[in-house]
C-alpha cells in the first residue's frame, strides 16, 4: 500500500506479573491507510485497548512491548526514546479516551488546555494558539465557541466534552487518531454525532482513525474495514461490509450472529458458548479451540496463521486448504 | 461567592460566642479566684474588696456580658498572677508563638511537599524509601522527646545552637521578631524543627498519597497521550490536582501548630503564649486561660474561614456548586 499510514507487524505486548508474564497481545499485526477508518472490535480483554495504547507508546510498567514493530507513515516509534516518541504522541498521533467526564483536568479551563497542547507540539504564540483553540471548538461542533473556551470542563455536558477531547487529539493535525471507546460513555443520542463528528473529521483531513469498541453497531456505521481480536490475536480481518455479511472466522461468525436484529421476535438472544480464556491460561494452538464447534485435532496443536481470503483475512485451519487436500 | 464568604462568617461568630460562653464559665467552675489572689491570713473584709474591686459579686448574666463586650474588644481583665492586664501580657507574648508557628508552618508545607512529590515520582528509589522510614518516625515520636532529642545532639553534645529561649530580638513597633538577628534564627531553629517534624511528615505522606492517586486518573493518561512534557504533566496537572486536600490539611494544621506550640514553647522554654498558658494552668491563672483559649479559637475558625475561602479559589468546580447553593 502506498499511503499506509500505521503498520502494526507482529506486536507482542507482555505483562510481567507475580505468576510469570502473561501476553495481552500476541502477534497482531494490520495497516490503516490515509483517511481509513479501522474499527477495532473483540470482547472485553481481548487486547483492543492495549493495542492503541502500544500504538501511542502509552502502555505502563510492569507492561511492555515484548516484540514487533510499529512504523508511523515510514518511521518505527515502538523503540523511539521516551522524549521523542513523546513529540510524536499529541503531534502526529491523537489518542481519544472512553470517558469524556474523567479526560479533562478539572482545574484548568478548557481553552488552556488546548492551548497549552497546541503550543507544546506548534511553534504558535498564545494569541494565535487561542484563535487555533477556538475554530477547533468550532470544528468539531461547539455553540459559541468564543465563549466556551474560558468555561471548566465540569460545565460541558457528557457529549460537549467528548467534542472538546477530540479538539485537544486533533489540534496538531495528527496522522493518525487512537480513538478507544469514543462512544462508550455517552447516551445513544449523542453517541452518533460523535461518531460522525470522528468520521467527518477523519474525512476532511485525511486522518487515519483507529476505532476500538466492542460495539458493532458504530463498527458498520463508521468503519472502512474492521479487525476482530481474540485473546490478543486477529482473528479476522478486512472491510467491514465483507466482515459483517460474510464472516469467516468461526469467532466472527459467532460475534455476528449475536448482534440483535429488530425483526427478531421473541427468540433466545444468540450467545458464544463458553467465554474468552484468561490471560494466564490461552490454550495451545488456536485459542478459541475450545469454544470453536468446528474445531479439529490440528486447531488444538498448530496455531493457525493469518490466511487470505479475497479482501479478507482469516486466521483459522478451516481455510487452509493444502493440509486438507494432501489428506484427501 | 460573596453571600458565601458572609454565611461562613455568620458560622464562625458562631462558633466564638459559643467559645465565649465555655471560657466564662471557667471564671465559675474552676474555684473562687480570690483565694488565688489572697493570702491565707488575709482578713475576710479585705476578701470582699478584692472580690468587689473584680466584679465578681455582680450577678452571673452581668458579668458574662461585661465579659463578652470586653473580649470583643480584647480585653481580658487583669491577670491574676501579674497583676497585668491579660491582653497586654498575650499581645507581648503572642509575636514569639506565631514566628515559631508560621516558621514551623513553611518548613513543614516546603519540605513537606518537595519530599512528597518527590517520593510519589521516583517511588523506587532509596531516597523515597528513606522518606518513607524517617516519616514514619516523625509521626509516631512525641513532640517533646524530639525536642530533647535535638538539644542534647545540636545543643549539649554539639554546642552548635542554643538550648533555650529566642535569642536577641528586635522590636518593631508592638512586634518583636528574632529573623533580624544571628542569634535570634539560630535560636528559631530547633524549635521550628520540633514544632513542624510533625506536619512535615503529614504533609510528606499526603502529598505522596495524593500524588499517587492523581498519577493514575484518566486527565493525567490523557495529558500525557497529549504529547506534554513530562514535567508539564507533574507539575502543571499532578501537583496543582494534589494540592486541594494539601491546603485544608494544612490550614488546620497551622491552628493545631499554634496550638500544641505549648508543648515546644516549655522544652525550649520559649517566651511565647503557650508558656504563657502553661503557668497559668500551674497558677490557676483564669483570665489568662480564658483568654488563651478565646484567642486559639479565634486563630482556628480565622484559618477555617480563609481555608474554605481558598479552597474555592483553586478548585473551579466548588465555585460553581457555591454559586448555585447561594
Amino acid at each position: 500500500m502506498t499511503d499506509t499510514v500505521l503498520s502494526v507487524r507482529n506486536l507482542q505486548v507482555e505483562f510481567a506479573s507475580r505468576r510469570g508474564t502473561l501476553r495481552a497481545i500476541d502477534g497482531v499485526s494490520f495497516d490503516i491507510a490515509k483517511g481509513e477508518v479501522l474499527g477495532v472490535v473483540g470482547e472485553s480483554g481481548a487486547g483492543k485497548s492495549v493495542t492503541g495504547l502500544a500504538v501511542i507508546g502509552l502502555i505502563d510498567p510492569p507492561g511492555r512491548i515484548a516484540g514487533g514493530e510499529i512504523h508511523l507513515s515510514g518511521l518505527r516509534i515502538d523503540n523511539l526514546p521516551p522524549d521523542e516518541m513523546r513529540r510524536v504522541r499529541g503531534k502526529r498521533i491523537g489518542m481519544i479516551f472512553q470517558d469524556p467526564l474523567t479526560s479533562l483536568n478539572p482545574l484548568y479551563r478548557v481553552g488552556d488546555q488546548i492551548v497549552e497542547t497546541i503550543r507544546t507540539h506548534l511553534n504558535l504564540s498564545e494569541t494565535a494558539a487561542r484563535r487555533r483553540a477556538i475554530d477547533l471548538l468550532a470544528e468539531v461542533g461547539i455553540p459559541a465557541p468564543d465563549k466556551r473556551i474560558d468555561g471548566y470542563p465540569h460545565e460541558f455536558s457528557g457529549g460537549m466534552r467528548q467534542r472538546v477531547v477530540i479538539a485537544l487529539a486533533i489540534c496538531a493535525e495528527p496522522e493518525l487518531i487512537i480513538a478507544d471507546e469514543p462512544t462508550t460513555a455517552l447516551d445513544v443520542s449523542v453517541q452518533a454525532q460523535i461518531i460522525s463528528l470522528i468520521k467527518r473529521l477523519g474525512r476532511d483531513h485525511g486522518t487515519a482513525v483507529m476505532l476500538v469498541t466492542h460495539d458493532m453497531g458504530v463498527i458498520a456505521e463508521t468503519s472502512d474495514r474492521v479487525a476482530v481480536m481474540y485473546a490478543g490475536r486477529v482473528a479476522e480481518i478486512g472491510p467491514v461490509q465483507d466482515v459483517v455479511k460474510n464472516p469467516l472466522h468461526p469467532y466472527a461468525k459467532g460475534l455476528m450472529g449475536a448482534i440483535p436484529t429488530l425483526a427478531g421476535e421473541d427468540k433466545r438472544l444468540v450467545q458464544i458458548p463458553g467465554s474468552m480464556p484468561r490471560l494466564s491460561a490461552i490454550p495451545r494452538g488456536c485459542s478459541f479451540n475450545p469454544r470453536c464447534a468446528l474445531a479439529f485435532d490440528r486447531c488444538r496443536v498448530d496455531r493457525p496463521e493469518p490466511l487470505r481470503q479475497g479482501a479478507q483475512s482469516v486466521a483459522c485451519h478451516l481455510y487452509d486448504k493444502a493440509p486438507a487436500e494432501s489428506a484427501a | 461567592m460573596l453571600a458565601f464568604t458572609l454565611r461562613r462568617a455568620v458560622q464562625a461568630i458562631g462558633v466564638m460566642f459559643a467559645v465565649g460562653i465555655i471560657a466564662f464559665s471557667m471564671f465559675r467552675f474552676a474555684g473562687d479566684p480570690v483565694n488565688q489572689i489572697v493570702s491565707i491570713d488575709t482578713p475576710a473584709a479585705e476578701r470582699e474588696a478584692v472580690r468587689k474591686s473584680l466584679g465578681l459579686d455582680d450577678p452571673v448574666p452581668v458579668q458574662f456580658v461585661r465579659y463578652f463586650a470586653d473580649a470583643a474588644q480584647f480585653k481580658f481583665g487583669v491577670s491574676y498572677q501579674f497583676r497585668q492586664p491579660v491582653s497586654a501580657l498575650l499581645m507581648e507574648r503572642m509575636p514569639a508563638t506565631l514566628e515559631l508557628a508560621i516558621c514551623a508552618t513553611v518548613f513543614a508545607m516546603v519540605l513537606g511537599i518537595l519530599m512528597g512529590v518527590y517520593s510519589a515520582l521516583k517511588r523506587d528509589t532509596v531516597l523515597a524509601k528513606l522518606f518513607q522510614a524517617v516519616s514514619l518516625i516523625g509521626i509516631s515520636l512525641p513532640t517533646f522527646l524530639i525536642g530533647i532529642l535535638l538539644i542534647y545532639l545540636f545543643a549539649v553534645t554539639l554546642g552548635w545552637l542554643p538550648s533555650f529561649g529566642r535569642g536577641e530580638v528586635v522590636r518593631l513597633g508592638w512586634w518583636t521578631t528574632g529573623l533580624l538577628t544571628l542569634s535570634g534564627l539560630k535560636a528559631l531553629i530547633m524549635p521550628s524543627i520540633t514544632l513542624g517534624l510533625f506536619q512535615m511528615t503529614l504533609i510528606m505522606r499526603l502529598v505522596r498519597a495524593e500524588m499517587l492517586e492523581v498519577l493514575r486518573t484518566d486527565y493525567i493518561r490523557f495529558a500525557r497521550a497529549r504529547g506534554l512534557t513530562t514535567r508539564a504533566v507533574h507539575f502543571g496537572h499532578a501537583l496543582k490536582n494534589t494540592l486541594i486536600p494539601v491546603i485544608t490539611v494544612a490550614g488546620l494544621q497551622f491552628g493545631s501548630v499554634i496550638a500544641f506550640s505549648i508543648i515546644t514553647e516549655t522544652v525550649f522554654q520559649w517566651p511565647g503564649m503557650g508558656l504563657l498558658f502553661v503557668q497559668a494552668v500551674q497558677n490557676v491563672d483564669i483570665p489568662i486561660m480564658a483568654a488563651y483559649l478565646l484567642m486559639v479559637s479565634l486563630i482556628f475558625v480565622t484559618i477555617n474561614l480563609v481555608v474554605d475561602i481558598l479552597y474555592t479559589v483553586v478548585d473551579p468546580r466548588l465555585r460553581a456548586t457555591v454559586g448555585r447553593a447561594a
